[in-house]
């Protein structure tokens, strides 16, 4: 009986310590938000190397090829802000889960990992101007497209993957549809091919690249939901880095920067077609010519 | 046979930096073992003192690694460090850090465990012998606990190079992280890449841990 006392009361103390642990670390932050933990241009371009984060296996937006460089959509735009404010490029390896961390704690000064702007994430980080539209899309097989929603029927199931925006979205606003979640792309990917589904619901970059390895499937609903947009991302409060981002995006557009960073590495992946929708220059959606 | 999506490993450097990964992994795992053994065996001496404060304070340290999940610790280190004391703490740093922690706390309950399973007369022989404390400790009671310990000794090695894994999260690029970025890479032209690659990383990983296993074997044979 003592000893039972006795370990509930140790484990009180340790669960009120590491409570106690937590919440100072959360009101430092605070105080921290005073004192800068991001470096200015001018500290960046005085040390000559700048941090940026990027994904390492987000094929072909931020990842390692065969020969260990870095590469992809986002990479390519990282490389270029690091010759035009003239320093070296340090690539940091981040996941989906740390971005905003790396941001907070100034452990890197940008972060260039294919980063959807959301209300959520904007108290956190300052992004920049969008340079990549995102949206939802829906494949399905050529001898049923599904193009509209409004057609399922009730037996009809929907694959999503677990965790992803494309399942956040359906369940939200469309509850009448029958999902099937699968944990993997590789998984959900066997289940649109066996039949187990009429369709598969996902990131429309995602779905567009799948319908083009694959024939026999077709996008039949490109862009569903709300229109997101990818941001380069700064610490909060980090004006000058910001500034000079949104000239560097605005000034790049001259050249028509990111259709040639489109042409360079996502081409392969998504085809021409896709090209002016996914795209955005100078921070807007680009002007029909 | 079916199509593993071994070929990916041959292009370029993917299998050299496979290995490099691997080095990453082991490094952080080596030096990290090796400061634990030594904080454990101390700390598992210091816990046998009847001073109630020390037990206390070492109980306490013991349950909150145990408690909190290895990842959590990795992002209180690396992240943490630099809100609340702004320092910056190379990843590698933060893992060995982590490891380090983590290891002597277990190791020092496993030699805890090998010491009290040491009969007290072999404590009160060899004092009545006329040694004192510390070559008690040296000379007797050590070697009889270390037999003992080495089987959760390597238990706890083993695990510790195959939780460096999770590293990747504060970004470390070791084996795991690398795998994932080849089978990424080529995730449009080899869908089947994930069981080859992970299949590689599972042999490395068997190939390291396995001579250790071997070696605890022959130790435990030969001091038995």
């Amino acid at each position: 009986m003592k000893k039972r006392v006795k370990t509930v009361f140790l484990l009180l103390l340790v669960s009120s310590l590491v409570f106690l642990f937590v919440s100072c670390g959360k009101k430092q932050v605070r105080n921290n938000a005073s004192s800068t933990v991001y470096r200015t241009v001018e500290e960046i371009k005085k040390s000559g190397v700048i941090n940026i984060g990027v994904f390492s296996d987000k094929n072909p937006f931020g990842y390692v090829d065969e020969y260990g460089e870095y590469q992809g959509y986002d990479v390519y735009f990282a490389r270029r802000i690091g010759r035009d404010l003239g320093v070296d490029v340090s690539f940091v390896s981040t996941e989906a889960a740390n971005r905003v961390e790396y941001l907070e704690t100034g452990k890197v000064d940008i972060v260039l990992a294919n980063f959807t702007v959301t209300r959520e994430r904007a108290e956190k980080v300052d992004f920049a101007l969008p340079y990549m539209n995102v949206a939802l899309g829906v494949v399905s097989p050529n001898r049923r497209v599904i193009t509209d929603l409004s057609v399922l029927g009730p037996k009809d199931e929907v694959i999503v993957i677990s965790g992803t925006t494309a399942e956040d979205y359906l369940t939200r606003n469309h509850p009448e549809i029958k999902l099937q979640k699968y944990d993997t792309y590789a998984n959900a990917k066997n289940a649109l091919e066996n039949g187990n589904a009429v369709a598969w619901a996902n990131d429309n970059t995602e779905v567009i690249a799948y319908a083009l390895q694959n024939p026999g499937y077709t996008v039949g609903i490109p862009s569903l939901g709300s229109q997101d947009t990818i941001a380069p991302a700064v610490s909060k409060g980090n004006e000058t880095l910001l500034t000079w981002i949104n000239d560097e995006i605005r000034s790049l557009a001259s050249e028509n920067f990111f259709h040639k960073d489109y042409e360079e590495t996502l081409v392969e992946t998504y085809g021409l077609d896709f090209e002016e929708s996914l795209v955005l220059e100078g921070g807007e959606k680009t002007s029909q010519k | 046979m079916p199509d593993l999506g071994l070929d990916v490993l041959l292009k370029g450097k993917n299998f050299e930096r496979l290995l490099e990964g691997l080095g990453v992994s082991l490094k952080i795992s080596l030096i990290s073992i090796l400061i634990s053994i030594f904080f454990g065996i101390l700390l598992g001496i210091l816990r046998q003192r009847e001073n109630a404060f020390l037990k206390f304070v070492m109980r306490l340290y013991l349950e909150v690694i145990r408690i909190m999940p290895q990842l959590v610790l990795l992002f209180i280190v690396y992240f943490g460090s630099s809100r609340s004391l702004g320092w910056n703490v190379s990843g590698e740093t933060a893992s060995v850090i982590v490891f380090s922690l983590w290891g002597a706390a277990e190791m020092s309950d496993l030699v805890r465990g090998a010491l009290i399973s040491i009969p007290l007369h072999q404590f009160e022989s060899a004092s009545a012998l006329g040694l004192e404390k510390m070559r008690v400790y040296l000379f007797v009671i050590l070697p009889q606990a270390v037999r003992r310990l080495i089987p959760p000794a390597i238990n706890l090695v083993t695990r510790m190079i195959k939780t460096t894994g999770l590293v990747l999260m504060i970004g470390v690029v070791e084996v795991l992280k690398v795998s994932q970025q080849i089978i990424e890479a080529n995730r449009m032209k080899s869908p089947n890449a994930a069981f080859g690659v992970y299949l590689t990383v599972l042999l490395l990983y068997f190939v390291v841990c396995w001579p250790i296993s071997m070696l605890a074997g022959k130790l435990e044979k030969r001091w038995g």
